[in-house]
């Protein structure tokens, strides 16, 4: 296990920066989620750790050695690739063994090896089919199987538990962070899931437009999203976001917008930073802490229904603003709501995130 | 490999979508049915007849052949000339070792070898040896023949001027290792049509497969050996088919030697073609012809039974 450092990496492919200017560290037995859009640099990036990309500039470090030119077989690390690259004319104890054969391990120790860790994987008794004749679940562990085969340095996963379908994906994914954490291994695993990466990661990269926007533990990038952003990306529904325009009034902070009523907030420095700049924020508040409102309450949002969607547990209640903001609440009751009717949702103040006119986090509200 | 469910071939023909009514279209194919008739069928039974007779070009036999069962055939298996230089059987063994020098070792291994070298070439080199291989592939046999006659030339030639150059003597490469001569020419001709073929071939193999190999610490002999030929086996198999019936049947080593010196580079269809338009022994030539017809079914044979085992599988 090794730790891994990114210093101003840039990748341009033409005129085109995928990657650039990326600096950070990763520790030794962390994992680590590269997490964004399609486009953010993401994969890119997790395939310049592997050496199948070269930089442009800037230098990789994997256990403090740098690594920025090496081909990927000096590198030691194990990947885990998206369409599994599991080898069609061999057998699973063959695909498992192929880099200790590469690594001239004779034939009985390294299908003896390939057993022991199939067997943790639970496809010890698939060893003699071929990729074609097992499912999809036990190709995935195939190949996860072939990379653990191994001691390596790093661990690189790109999206392997995209190919699945939803119920295979989230017993892998409870499997995945089991093992990592039981083996301390350092991984670095890329997705576009939020799910996936708040579900595994001890720390998550929120990566956009080839740069790292914010890279914090997941309860911190949940709790204090770094921009708009972030706080648009993570969540299930994302964080509402509501334009307001922001006045200085009594020594607090009023902002106002269409159907918002909201209680005077408490003027801060950066708060006065930002209004000085402009007086458009943007008010964000989780879903989550979204509620029908009851009467008298301070913090209120009020527009005609969109949808209520009852998931089960809870429904998810929209309603339309009408300049195409559309705010959601997760509702744990059994509210009827009929569309068309005008409802109102409520929120605490301790739950309000407020984010200048650049996007960028308000810093001191709400932490 | 999934199993193809097996269906039973429909009683009637249905036509759901025709371009041409059946006469119109029999009218356009017409034509080409004619030239095929009179110039490929109908010279594949005459050659077959013509074997068992004595046909000659000039004299009583031309107009009048007598019919002589395997006199022919048994002429060219006579055992006490078989082997003899400028002898059927000479010139079979000396194919032989031509395909298997130029064709098999040659141009499969030599294109395996380029093929595997240009996948991790940056992109333009890459485009730029398929442009040069190409262009050599389909310049016409003839040109190139002359182009090699010209470069391999003891006097005037392009080769000895380079090695007179860098002061090494010259050598009259078409006397004296005339076999030679026509396997590096031979390789040379037919080794881009492998290597493209190769090329495609390994083109179609994922990248990923090829990554996780280096990610697995795999160098470019072991992904060679243990991915890239596996996966591309089939291509292999019909390649070398292909080229060896190519180069079974090539004639162009002719315009380099004319079959010789002394017979050493006569070839089966150079040994024919003496047979029947030098010596004029239309019936000993047509029964070359039928064995050389019935060594390129066993071979097509092969190739179709190959194909099918493929399909089924």
């Amino acid at each position: 296990m090794a730790s891994v450092e990114f210093k101003n990496v840039i990748k341009s492919f033409g005129d085109f920066k995928a990657v650039s200017d990326v600096s950070f560290s990763i520790g030794d037995g962390e994992f680590v989620c590269l997490l964004g859009p399609s486009g953010c640099g993401k994969t890119t990036s997790l395939r310049m750790m592997a050496g199948l990309e070269t930089p442009t500039s800037g230098q990789i470090y994997i256990g403090g050695e740098e690594v920025t030119h090496l081909h990927p077989k000096d590198r030691n690390i194990a990947m885990v690739f998206q369409d599994y690259a599991l080898y069609p004319h061999m057998n699973l104890a063959d695909n498992i063994a192929y880099p200790l054969k590469v690594r001239s391990e004779p034939l009985a120790r390294r299908h003896a090896r390939a057993k022991e860790v199939a067997d943790v994987l639970k496809i010890g008794h698939l060893m003699d089919r071929l990729p074609s004749q097992i499912s999809g679940g036990q190709q995935q562990r195939t190949s996860l199987a072939r990379a653990l085969v191994y001691p390596a340095k790093v661990y690189l996963f790109d999206e392997p538990l995209s190919n699945l379908d939803a119920k295979l994906r989230l017993e892998a994914r409870g499997f995945l962070n089991h093992l990592q954490r039981d083996m301390g291994m350092t991984a670095v695993y890329v997705t576009h899931d939020q799910a996936e990466a708040m579900a595994l990661a001890t720390r998550i990269a929120v990566m956009d437009q080839g740069r790292i926007v914010q890279f914090a533990s997941p309860i911190e990038i949940y709790r204090r999203p770094a921009t708009t952003f972030v706080a648009n990306f993570v969540g299930n529904p994302p964080m509402n976001l509501v334009p307001v325009t922001g006045t200085k009034g009594d020594g607090k902070l009023q902002l106002k917008a269409d159907g918002l009523t909201i209680a005077a907030l408490l003027m801060t420095d950066a708060i006065g930073t930002a209004l000085a700049a402009s007086s458009s924020l943007t008010l964000g508040v989780r879903p989550e802490h979204l509620g029908i409102a009851t009467p008298g309450a301070a913090n209120t949002i009020t527009a005609p229904l969109f949808a209520n969607e009852n998931m089960g547990p809870e429904s998810l209640v929209t309603i339309d603003r009408g300049d195409t903001a559309r705010v959601t609440a997760r509702i744990f009751t059994d509210d009827h709501l009929d569309l068309g009717d005008t409802v109102t949702l409520a929120f605490s103040a301790e739950h309000v995130h407020l984010f200048d006119h650049h996007g960028n986090r308000i810093p001191g509200t709400n932490d | 490999m999934t199993t193809q469910p097996i269906t039973t071939a429909p009683k009637r023909k249905v036509r759901n979508f025709a371009l041409l009514s059946n006469r119109a279209g029999a009218a356009f194919l017409t034509p080409a049915g004619i030239l095929v008739a009179v110039f490929v069928i109908f010279p594949f039974f005459w050659v077959i007849f013509v074997s068992f007779t004595n046909r000659t070009l000039l004299g009583r036999t031309a107009l009048n052949p007598e019919f002589v069962g395997l006199a022919n055939y048994l002429a060219l298996f006579d055992p006490n000339i078989f082997f003899q230089r400028g002898q059927f059987g000479f010139s079979l063994i000396l194919t032989t070792q031509f395909v298997i020098a130029s064709a098999l070792i040659g141009q499969a291994l030599l294109g395996l070898l380029l093929a595997w070298l240009i996948q991790t070439v940056p992109a333009w080199v890459k485009r730029l040896t398929e442009t040069f291989v190409i262009a050599a592939w389909i310049l016409p046999e003839v040109v190139i023949g002359f182009a090699w006659f010209a470069f391999l030339d003891r006097d005037a030639g392009t080769l000895n001027m380079m090695l007179n150059a860098i002061g090494l003597p010259s050598g009259d490469f078409l006397l004296e290792s005339p076999f030679w001569v026509i396997v590096v020419f031979n390789t040379w001709r037919g080794a881009a049509f492998s290597m493209m073929l190769f090329n495609s071939a390994f083109s179609s193999i994922p990248p990923s497969y090829f990554q996780a190999a280096d990610v697995a610490g795999a160098s470019s002999w072991q992904k060679f050996r243990d991915i890239a030929v596996p996966l591309i086996r089939g291509h292999i198999v019909t390649n070398l088919i292909l080229i060896t019936m190519w180069t079974f049947n090539t004639f162009t080593p002719f315009l380099l030697t004319n079959g010789g010196p002394s017979y050493r580079t006569e070839l089966v269809s150079i040994y024919n073609y003496r047979v029947a338009f030098q010596d004029f022994q239309f019936g000993k030539g047509a029964a070359v012809g039928v064995i050389m017809m019935l060594i390129n079914l066993a071979f097509a044979l092969v190739y179709l039974s190959l194909g099918r085992k493929k399909k089924v599988r």
